[in-house]
């Protein structure tokens, strides 16, 4: 037998984006080949779970988990890597936080149902046929996934030794992950590999004291080139996120909008910015702020929480009664 | 037994110059109010982050109130505009969660104004109540159907063929 560590990456909830990005790393992955046997990766190799089943326990050096976990199969599979790798990376903004499957939480199981099986346009389902867990056929019983009314993030679901952050994470950063692993020179347990600092520290533009009277949606100014995107009122959540990618989107002009995850030490990314952004709100009359906020912040979920529902403090928002709008406040 | 009125568990952050005076005034002048509110002092309104009271709901509380200085009255000068405008953006998050208003409190109480506190206090607990408890984490819970969903999957593996290595 070879001396080469055993290397399984698999996906949940997730675009398909981490796992280009691991190939992102160019020529280096075949450094990767040369350490590693890759014993599991849907994508790319043909491998079997009753193969990872039979795997004796801890016998993977390194499982690159990406996606969220929104169903019981996603469930089980997270809990056999974990139960046979030694080492397991949430890999990515949707394993670490949820991210755009999260996204899910602003509704529920029903809502979401209700809509892929029943109302888009290109569906015809005139019984109205829903995925059942379970079904009786002549051959017997076929199953299902149950689907999760909240998805969840790898860490609501196992343990997980290392956080890979980044929608998808920058190939710079896997390569640096991938480096520690392979010289041993890994960071204690539950370490988030980036940065410990925030996009703004990264990025080129120049800040000024901030003193806003209005917040600005993308569409309504050309920003100026130079200087600081919040400065000038568009909410960019460079200030509540890690810095890794380099600042890629402030610095051509887009507001940075937290794919990076939240900042160390930072739990709750939604209220880090809740946090930032109304302490440089230029008012201290209680109306005025009332209607900076509410006209300039319309989605106040899809600007805090685009990358980080699911990881928030509290989830998801409150269940609905399957129209797919959050219950209105009573 | 009789039927139990549901007492809801309020987390309150008191500021210790002026609101946490308050409760202490309310208290040395014997004034009664509901015991719901747990209270923790903080040295300003203005330390209390949002995700304090995401952390309090999500955790079980069924409400939480945020009590400090009157504006303009702060003991750190400004930082009460700032709890302001936080619970104001926080307000505005809270809506699109679903979460009722009544929930989240601010409250303005200087060290002379224990009835103030007192009052606010009540009309809180009553409000709260009639809202019903929040149990927030149940939420997450899909009602157990996980355990029984993964067993199925691994009975379904133990009787697939197998296939040949």
């Amino acid at each position: 037998m070879s001396e080469k560590g055993k290397l399984a990456l698999y996906w949940g909830a997730s675009c398909g984006g981490c796992e280009i990005a691991v190939l992102g790393i160019d020529d280096k992955i075949l450094q990767v080949a040369d350490a590693f046997d890759i014993v599991f990766w849907p994508v790319a190799v043909d491998a079997k779970v009753r193969s990872i089943e039979k795997m004796e326990d801890k016998s993977i050096d390194l499982c690159l988990f990406n996606g969220a976990i929104r169903t019981s199969e996603q469930e089980y599979m997270a809990r056999l890597l974990r139960q046979k790798s030694k080492v397991l990376v949430a890999f990515g903004s949707c394993a670490h936080e949820g991210c755009i499957p999260g996204l899910a939480n602003m509704t529920d199981k029903e809502a979401i149902f209700q809509t892929a099986y029943h109302d888009t346009p290109s569906t015809h389902n005139p019984d109205d046929v829903r995925p059942q867990t379970e079904t009786e056929v002549a051959e017997g019983t076929l199953t299902l996934p149950y689907f999760y009314e909240t998805v969840k993030t790898l860490d609501q679901t196992i343990d997980v030794d290392y956080y890979l952050p980044g929608c998808p994470p920058e190939p710079e950063r896997i390569w640096d992950a991938l480096t520690a692993i392979l010289t041993n020179q890994l960071p204690p347990p539950g370490t988030v590999i980036g940065e410990t600092t925030t996009v703004c520290d990264v990025c080129p533009r120049e800040r000024e004291e901030k003193k806003i009277k209005e917040f600005k949606r993308t569409w309504e100014i050309i920003p100026d080139p130079d200087k600081c995107l919040l400065d000038q009122g568009i909410i960019c959540c460079g200030i509540a996120t890690r810095a890794g990618c380099g600042a890629l989107c402030p610095t051509v002009g887009s507001p940075c909008i937290g794919c990076y995850g939240p900042n160390e030490g930072v739990e709750d990314f939604g209220a880090r910015m809740m946090s930032a952004l109304a302490s440089v709100i230029d008012s201290d009359d209680p109306a005025e702020i009332d209607r900076i906020i509410q006209e300039g912040i319309p989605d106040p979920m899809g600007s805090f929480y685009r990358f980080s529902m699911a990881h928030g403090e509290l989830r998801r928002v409150a269940p609905i009664s399957g129209n797919g709008k959050p219950g209105e406040p009573a | 037994m009789t039927e139990e009125t549901f007492q809801p568990k309020i987390i309150g952050f008191l500021c210790n110059w002026c609101s946490y005076r308050a409760a202490d005034l309310a208290g040395t002048a014997r004034m009664k109010y509901e015991p719901n509110v747990r209270i923790i002092r903080v040295m300003c309104s203005g330390r209390v982050d949002p995700s304090f009271i995401l952390k309090a709901l999500s955790m079980g509380a069924d409400g939480v109130m945020i009590a400090g200085c009157h504006p303009g009255e702060c003991h750190y000068l400004e930082q009460n505009y700032k709890t302001m405008r936080r619970f104001s953006m926080l307000k505005h998050t809270l809506r699109a969660m679903g979460i009722e208003d009544e929930r989240v409190r601010l409250q303005w109480a200087s060290a002379a104004e224990g009835g103030v506190l007192a009052k606010a206090i009540n009309e809180m607990v009553e409000q709260v109540r009639s809202l019903g408890p929040l149990n927030w984490s149940e939420h997450w819970s899909e009602n157990g159907r996980i355990e029984e969903s993964i067993g199925n999957l691994l009975q379904e593996h133990e009787e697939a063929m197998e296939v040949p290595a």
